[in-house]
């Protein structure tokens, strides 16, 4: 992720016990233990991204998030993270449900395929969307469900859901700009702070 | 097996040689019993540094030995590990300084059934008291006070290796920076000890076995130790690998012509000629001893059976490594180690290698296996030359 996610930090207290589900190469770990001291765990699936958090020093764990996170027990993280990967899991519902039994609180960040460029390029080309963010044919793509932010909400309020922080981010102009006044437009990015 | 595949170094340590150290201080077993003595054989490779703080600790498994890299003079195979231990390998001898050693109760060299018990000056045979991995940490401990080594910089070790990683993490809590747990698991399954007791009833109902004391009758229950073997390498492959390996092409005979000579399959001229090799350098005495302390190793046992709990106690950081053919220890051990460590907060990664090796991977060339292993470790190097 290039992006910068610095906001996050203040949703997340020193010394707290933190798990990223696809963690990548651990970047967002190794930066929050840094800062905040936390006792974090990333769960990974590609070697190659294991391989980088370990030489990191970030404690990774290979699991298959589609598989089931039965191994940890209610309540046992203070914040649990997934950050673009919601749109890969088999059943995205359900994986919300697991991260808020795991978790008191959980962060996730989704592309927002609301976004002007995505519904342009549907609109114009007539071809599913493959843009910087979503690099991939319609065949081959891990993003099997596509949403927008107003459907992650319209789930959150079905599943009782508390939103505690939601933050939108467009990092081109002049679509940050924008963003404030039509945020399902031109949020590429959307985060949320979610809790039971 | 070449180890073309490996990237990096095709160096090796070229030629080593084991030293042995008579240990005067008593070590009492968890048996109960006291040796007032006890000898050990080991190896070392690279250099110590300055500080003393850059050595690792590797601990064999079942029928494993002190040499576990290099070559002795006149010798074509190296050491069990020489894959992953060299200048430039995944255990780096030119950053690390890593000890080797044959563990007491096993047949190389170190006190065990077939060397001399100092009290009746007779051969131990039989009567070598019954060993836990905890007694092989204690006499490990007393050898890193001999080489004047106050914290590993990591212990590892695969299989009942590994055990001993864990252990060292719970019985010396701040005598390690790093255990790496390969291949391993906090206790064996039912289906684990039912193999190992087949093993030994194999020994036991040789003849030649006479109740254990056969040394002293100047004989060697061969047959009884070769099918033991026989039975314990089949279980630490896979079908796959046996398949690929074997399948079911012929040694001798013909399906065709029915000619004079008696049809055998390659797989079992292989088994017999494993179990004839291992039989006639192994003690059987050592495999039962070992075996069973295999079966009675249960690493939360005094801490009310409660992984969690035992773990409460480690300081260390943990690597563990599993392979996805293993069934003697497979996967799912290892992951319930990781569980249990990550709910006593303590730091860990685990890998899962893909592998169709079984057990047996955790000895062999693996290039993901390898680069966690190599990764893990020169960070480890980097923060010990960093500190230094």
């Amino acid at each position: 992720m290039s992006h910068n996610f610095s906001f996050i930090n203040s949703w997340i207290s020193s010394g707290s016990r933190l798990l990223d589900l696809g963690c990548g190469d651990g970047a967002l770990l190794a930066d929050l233990t840094s800062v905040h001291h936390i006792r974090g765990y990333g769960l990974e699936i590609d070697p190659d991204s294991i391989a980088n958090c370990i030489a990191r020093g970030v404690n990774v764990i290979e699991q298959d998030l589609n598989k089931g996170l039965d191994n940890f027990a209610d309540n046992s993280f203070d914040t649990v993270v997934m950050t673009q990967a919601l749109q890969a899991m088999r059943y995205p519902h359900l994986v919300l449900d697991e991260m808020l039994r795991i978790g008191s609180e959980c962060i996730i960040t989704f592309p927002n395929f609301g976004s002007w460029r995505t519904r342009a390029y549907l609109a114009f080309r007539g071809r599913m969307p493959v843009t910087k963010q979503l690099a991939y044919q319609w065949y081959d793509t891990p993003n099997i469900h596509f949403f927008t932010y107003r459907d992650f909400e319209a789930l959150c309020q079905e599943r009782n859901i508390n939103v505690m922080h939601r933050k939108f981010i467009a990092p081109q102009f002049p679509d940050n700009l924008l963003k404030n006044l039509w945020p399902n437009l031109f949020t590429e990015t959307a985060v949320y702070h979610l809790s039971r | 097996m070449l180890n073309h595949s490996l990237e990096v170094s095709s160096k090796n340590l070229g030629l080593v040689s084991p030293q042995k150290v008579l240990i005067e201080k008593p070590l009492t077993l968890a048996c109960g019993v006291v040796l007032l003595t006890h000898e050990l054989v080991f190896e070392t490779y690279g250099t110590l540094n300055s500080d003393k703080s850059n050595a690792i600790l590797i601990c064999h498994a079942l029928s494993g030995d002190h040499h576990a890299a290099g070559f002795y003079k006149g010798d074509s195979k190296p050491g069990w590990w020489d894959h992953y231990i060299g200048p430039g390998k995944a255990m780096d001898s030119d950053r690390f300084f890593i000890v080797s050693v044959n563990n007491i109760g096993s047949c190389f060299g170190s006190s065990g059934p077939t060397s001399i018990n100092p009290v009746t000056g007779s051969v131990w045979g039989a009567d070598f008291p019954s060993l836990r991995a905890r007694d092989w940490v204690e006499s490990q401990k007393l050898l890193m006070e001999h080489l004047d080594i106050d914290c590993w910089a990591a212990v590892i070790g695969g299989s009942l290796g590994g055990m001993q990683a864990m252990r060292w993490s719970l019985e010396y809590p701040d005598k390690l920076l790093n255990a790496v747990v390969i291949a391993s698991s906090m206790k064996l399954s039912a289906q684990n000890i039912a193999f190992n007791e087949i093993a030994r009833r194999a020994i036991t109902s040789d003849p030649a076995f006479c109740d254990g004391n056969y040394i002293q009758q100047g004989k060697a229950p061969l047959h009884g130790l070769a099918l033991a073997r026989m039975i314990g390498h089949v279980t630490y492959l896979s079908d796959e690998a046996l398949g690929k390996k074997f399948g079911r092409e012929l040694a001798s005979g013909d399906f065709v012509d029915s000619t004079e000579e008696p049809i055998e399959f390659q797989i079992e001229s292989y088994l017999n000629y494993q179990g004839d090799k291992f039989s006639s350098n192994f003690d059987a005495n050592s495999y039962i001893l070992i075996t069973k302390m295999l079966d009675y190793f249960d690493l939360s046992r005094e801490y009310n059976n409660n992984p969690v709990a035992a773990f409460g106690h480690a300081q260390c950081k943990f690597l563990l490594i599993s392979f996805s053919s293993d069934w003697r220890f497979p996967p799912k051990r290892s992951q319930e180690i990781t569980d249990a460590l990550v709910t006593a907060g303590k730091d860990v990664s685990y890998a899962a290698i893909d592998s169709n090796q079984g057990h047996d991977a955790f000895l062999l060339p693996n290039d993901r296996y390898q680069a966690t292993l190599r990764k893990y470790l020169s960070r480890v190097a980097d923060q010990l030359e960093f500190a230094q």
